[in-house]
């Protein structure tokens, strides 16, 4: 059965992911602070930002072209904010606005896909996130594992009968989808319901226990100057390029 | 001799008014393992769940010497080790080790303690070398294993089982069998495979309707219930 493929990639053994999650997170913080604070006006070369999460996943050892995939699923929600604020603010800025998004969204990635999710959670909370925000974050997390599953099943399942969602639109073929989400949806509970028995039954108090105590280390402190020092400096070419382009 | 699991009249119903038990006596003593049969809906999972504490009914259920109370399900949790039908629900880390290693971390174990306690415990169930598998890429053998890794490096006094042949082939069936025997805690399972139950328990209880209306020597309650006794 397919799982998430971010499982996957965040178990992976290059430099990156030998890194403290939180010097990761603050890596991550600093950079989208950095790319938040250059002036719209700069919208014709914000993408040069990505290049530092594109680096990052290079050398992650992820597959390129499926992180690049994977982080345009923001650009649907940055497009209606963008189309909102167009009147106002202009078309310049709301590039600006897709452009920021989808870096952002990347370099998120370059860290979520580095980072096994107990490691992220620890660092998250070591951090400051509060602690309930975490942990419905784990286990909604958990839980679109479940609902992947299942919906794996009912489509083999349906499949199996004759079934063929892609086919042409007819109203009942829709009406027999809606059944299947209603379906897939309760029954992705009852299975959550049980994941959580077989957690409180092995001692669950509220909080993933980290199997590996975590050190910051001089490397995560060089990490986080790293990125700021590169941010940065990329912001600056950004500012120049932008000068000479007015 | 205390019996570590004694109930006395427990009674249980769900919040839509349901009556699932009905006046359950059961008593659990060291060293014994008990097979709970009895057909579906009749209670058999509702009344495992009050073992550890999931489900709190009325009626008085004491582990260990301990009543069963909202204050000290993390002593009874530590005691009792529930293997739940579905091995896909109870392993949820990213790797096998962490999985089996979650158990003793809940329990305040050190990191470097718990992960030993959970390798000993995956060698004990014979998946030595697979702790940095993911566990969907396992096996169902091997996630009924693991599952059952995770719940023994609590290091538990007995042992609840869920149909724990659900899924297994054969040869599969045999393995797991003979490992359970081989464990010393006391032990609780519930089967509908009557082959199950006699190779693996000497007592049986007979679940219907909400009420255990019958106990004794496994073949003895397999024959008087027309459950196709073994041969």
């Amino acid at each position: 059965m397919h799982h998430f493929e971010l499982d996957e990639w965040s178990r992976g053994a290059s430099w990156l992911h030998r890194l403290d999650a939180r010097a990761k997170i603050a890596g991550l913080i600093l950079f989208l602070l950095v790319v938040a604070f250059t002036p719209p006006a700069a919208a014709h070369w914000l993408w040069l930002f990505a290049a530092l999460p594109v680096a990052e996943i290079v050398a992650a050892r992820i597959p390129l072209t499926r992180a690049l995939a994977f982080s345009a699923a923001v650009l649907p929600f940055a497009a209606v904010f963008a189309l909102v604020q167009i009147p106002t603010r202009g078309l310049a800025a709301s590039v600006a606005l897709l452009e920021k998004s989808y870096v952002s969204a990347l370099a998120a990635l370059a860290v979520v896909g580095t980072t096994p999710l107990p490691k992220l959670a620890h660092g998250l909370m070591s951090l400051g996130a509060p602690r309930f925000l975490v942990l419905v974050i784990q286990f909604l997390y958990r839980y679109l594992f479940l609902v992947s599953e299942q919906a794996q099943h009912m489509r083999l399942a349906a499949a199996s009968r004759g079934s063929n969602f892609g086919a042409r639109f007819r109203r009942r073929r829709l009406s027999a989808a809606g059944g299947a989400l209603a379906a897939m949806f309760a029954r992705s509970y009852q299975r959550a319901e049980g994941t959580y028995q077989a957690m409180l039954a092995r001692g669950f108090a509220g909080r993933f226990p980290l199997a590996q105590a975590s050190a910051f280390t001089k490397v995560d402190f060089g990490y986080i100057l790293l990125i700021v020092i590169a941010s940065l400096s990329i912001q600056k070419v950004i500012v120049l390029f932008t000068q000479w382009s007015l | 001799m205390v019996p570590l699991i004694e109930i006395r009249n427990l009674h249980f119903r769900y919040p839509d008014g349901t009556k699932v038990l009905s006046g359950i006596d059961f008593q659990l003593y060291e060293g014994e393992t008990v097979a709970v049969l009895g057909p579906n809906g009749s209670g058999k999972t509702t009344f495992l769940l009050h073992l550890n504490g999931l489900l709190q009914g009325e009626g008085e259920v004491r582990i260990c010497g301990m009543t069963v109370s909202k204050d000290n399900l993390a002593a009874i949790r530590r005691r009792v080790g529930v293997l739940f039908q579905d091995p896909n629900e109870q392993l949820f880390m990213p790797t096998v080790l962490e999985d089996v290693a979650f158990g003793p971390l809940n329990l305040g174990m050190a990191p470097p303690e718990a992960l030993e306690r959970a390798r000993q415990a995956l060698a004990q169930v014979g998946l030595a070398g697979l702790e940095q598998k993911a566990p969907y890429h396992l096996s169902e053998g091997e996630k009924r294993r693991a599952a059952l890794a995770g719940v023994l490096a609590m290091e538990p006094q007995i042992l609840v089982l869920d149909e724990p042949t659900t899924f297994l082939d054969p040869p599969g069936q045999k393995d797991l069998l003979s490992l359970l025997k081989t464990l010393p805690q006391a032990k609780v399972v519930v089967t509908h495979q009557t082959s199950v139950a006699a190779s693996i328990a000497r007592r049986a209880v007979f679940f219907q309707n909400g009420r255990i209306i019958d106990s004794g020597p496994v073949r003895q309650i397999l024959e008087r219930h027309d459950w196709f006794p073994p041969d």
